[in-house]
């Protein structure tokens, strides 16, 4: 079964096509990322997709039902942590997340339970007001994931968090996929993408210009590897003279040659006694995406 | 029912933890309530300053009890000569000069404060009036005939306690219900955690009814506190149908929780929508008699009093906790209100957008 089915699906906010004709499948137990600048979209697609917003044109449909109008049979299935954090005012975030667990009638025993699973045991007795950026955007991403929903959206979920906090995170997510549930996020780091996503769609101005698995993308790509040679190890012609080189760059931290076929020229720095301390970098996600939306700002 | 008490016990916590908006609600009002119900009505007229020009045979003549009233009513200052006396009267440095002119008692006095100079004039006639009676008598060589008892209207028997603890109680109520959903409404608007719960499986009607009780909770402390604190330290008594402020209190916060709606599907921020509704409730409660009676105003300004929600209110609150009237002149009042609350929230629902788009 399909978790989410979107086709054609247009989001117009008076001038601005937030999301523009967009196709996009789910499978069940899927693990999809959202990649896109600021503004491409992401927002509001995640938005139409969860049932808050109606769309302008095209179909929507979630674990099979409609999302709109407001449908009451999927909301209990599906855990949703928005982008800015919605709380109730002056609770502690032991009473948020118990009073978010009453709504999903969730015993309160198991919404402490979640607040241990994000790291916040110890800020239990912490106004919200109180917590910093990362410690309530976890709270935030608990309060999603209190009543174990089936299908688990989070818009920028790691955004603020800090380097710990988001390893956590990212072994908190791949157990519940792990565990059947479908999760569809949106991230503005490319490692995490490629870490976590069976899948990833790549959005601009709301189009979603590329769908694939990491690597897929990255192999559609075809972009050269770069062999980095320590410095002192191979001169600038010896380089040049290995075939399959594009191009070549000598450095203070050494020598840099751009190839397709990097397990050949890898292979000749054996021969020439050149492989102490050499490092290969291969096309990233990062470089999918920059060459998919360009490098200009976005508004 | 465990979502509906979930949501109201979050609205409670986050309402008693907000100091500004406890402050609002009950201690500002309460302030007001001891200074009109204790300081006001402690002070009653301030004694008149007098000068007295030479001897006042008249005066010495009082009887004892004319003469405490006297005493009560003027602080007596002595001076020889009338010019110095007539120079503080005109410089305010006294109320009124009094001489003796043979039988004629003559007081000087202006007309700058005009209440301060009735209450002298009617003062001192009595207590002419009253000498002259007493001597009218002794020469009859009879006991005095008749006594003078003064029959007062009932609206005047209420003291300041009284006629004050309604109004401020029906304004108390209609600021605390006015903002409290002006603001919730925004503040939810803008925190976003309207849209977080339209994704819980909880209805709507679920969570305007949880604010809805906890506001009406809210309005029946208020008024226990109120009716609580004007008998315990003020001397506040209530009459027969009391309780029939309940409902008055009840209906009135809705009521005025509409009004509130309203500031808050007009305004965009939180603080735009506080302001708005204290810029209703709190001339409206100056034009409904909320801190002083209406009832010498000009008609003009008591046609607009009557167009008052909050007016209605606390003529309701009036009636039934001090005038001793019975719980049937509660109804109108009920049926006015509600109809007011009704129109105002279809309005409301009419303009508010949850999104700009
Ligand atoms: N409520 C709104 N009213 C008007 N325009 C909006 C609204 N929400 C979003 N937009 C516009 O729609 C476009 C897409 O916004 P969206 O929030 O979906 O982007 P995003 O991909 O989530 O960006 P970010 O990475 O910054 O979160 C932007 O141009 C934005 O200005
Ligand atoms: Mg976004």
């Amino acid at each position: 079964m399909t978790a989410i089915r979107v086709r054609d699906l247009t989001k117009v906010y008076g001038e601005v096509r937030a999301v523009d004709g967009v196709d996009l499948d789910v499978a069940d137990g899927e693990f999809v990322g959202v990649l896109g600048p600021n503004g491409a979209g992401k927002t509001t697609l995640l938005e139409v997709v969860e049932g808050l917003r109606r769309p302008d044109s095209g179909t929507v449909e979630v674990l099979g039902e409609q999302v709109w109008p407001r449908n009451a049979a999927v909301l209990p299935r599906i855990g949703v942590q928005l982008q800015a954090s919605a709380f109730f005012e002056r609770l502690t975030a032991r009473e948020q997340i118990r009073t978010f667990a009453a709504l999903y009638d969730v015993s309160p025993a198991r919404a402490d339970d979640w607040l241990e699973r994000v790291g916040l045991a110890e800020k239990a007795s912490a106004r919200v007001e109180d917590l910093s950026g990362g410690q309530a955007q976890r709270l935030s991403i608990a309060c999603a994931l209190v009543h174990d929903p089936e299908l688990v959206f989070l818009d920028e979920p790691t955004a603020s968090l800090d380097p710990q906090a988001r390893r956590n995170l990212w072994d908190l997510l791949a157990g519940i996929n792990e565990a059947g549930r479908t999760v569809v996020l949106t991230t503005h780091y490319m490692d995490e993408a490629e870490v976590l996503c069976d899948r990833v769609a790549v959005m601009d101005s709301g189009r979603v210009l590329q769908v694939g698995s990491p690597a897929e993308l990255v192999r559609h790509l075809d972009a050269p590897a770069r062999i980095i040679v320590a410095p002192g190890q191979l001169d600038e012609a010896g380089a040049r003279g290995i075939a399959g080189t594009e191009s070549v760059e000598v450095g203070p931290d050494g020598t840099v040659l751009t190839t397709r076929h990097p397990a050949d020229v890898v292979a000749r720095l054996g021969e020439l006694g050149a492989l102490d301390g050499v490092r290969v970098q291969t096309g990233t996600l990062e470089d999918v995406f920059l060459a998919l939306t360009g490098r200009s700002y976005r508004a | 029912m465990r979502a509906f008490s979930a949501i109201a016990a979050a609205i409670v916590r986050g309402f008693v933890r907000d100091r500004a908006s406890l402050f609002f609600a009950v201690v500002f009002p309460l302030m007001f309530l001891v200074f009109f119900g204790g300081v006001l009505s402690d002070r009653g007229q301030p004694a008149a300053e007098l000068v007295q020009v030479g001897d006042l045979a008249l005066v010495e003549a009082l009887s004892p009890e004319a003469r405490d009233a006297f005493d009560a009513a003027f602080d007596v200052r002595r001076v020889d000569d009338l010019d110095t006396a007539l120079e503080q009267v005109r410089s305010g440095d006294a109320d009124v000069a009094l001489r003796q002119d043979g039988g004629t008692l003559v007081a000087h006095y202006t007309q700058t404060d005009q209440v301060q100079a009735a209450v002298t004039q009617a003062t001192l006639r009595a207590l002419v009036d009253g000498t002259n009676v007493a001597l009218l008598a002794q020469e009859a060589g009879s006991a005095v005939p008749f006594a003078l008892d003064v029959e007062r209207v009932e609206d005047e028997s209420l003291t300041v306690i009284q006629f004050v603890t309604p109004g401020l109680l029906g304004w108390a109520i209609a600021t605390s219900a006015a903002i409290g959903a002006a603001a919730t409404l925004q503040g939810w608007r803008q925190t976003k955690l309207m849209r977080r719960l339209q994704l819980a499986p909880v209805r709507t009607r679920t969570i305007v009814s949880a604010r809805v009780v906890v506001t009406l909770g809210i309005a029946l402390v208020q008024t226990a506190i109120f009716l609580g604190v004007g008998m315990a330290f003020f001397g506040l008594s209530l009459t027969g149908s009391w309780w029939m402020a309940v409902p008055l209190v009840l209906v009135g916060t809705l009521c005025f929780m509409a009004l509130g709606l309203l500031a808050g599907a007009l305004t965009t921020t939180a603080e735009a929508a506080v302001n708005a509704a204290n810029f209703m409730v709190l001339p409206m409660a100056f034009l409904s008699g909320s801190f002083f009676s209406l009832d010498g105003a000009p008609r003009w300004l008591q046609t607009i009093s009557d167009l008052m929600p909050l007016k209605h209110l606390n003529d309701g609150m009036l009636d039934v906790m001090v005038r001793g009237e019975g719980p049937a002149a509660a109804l109108p009042v009920l049926g006015i209100l509600a109809a007011f609350a009704l129109v105002v929230t279809l309005v409301a629902a009419k303009l508010f957008r949850w999104e700009s788009v």
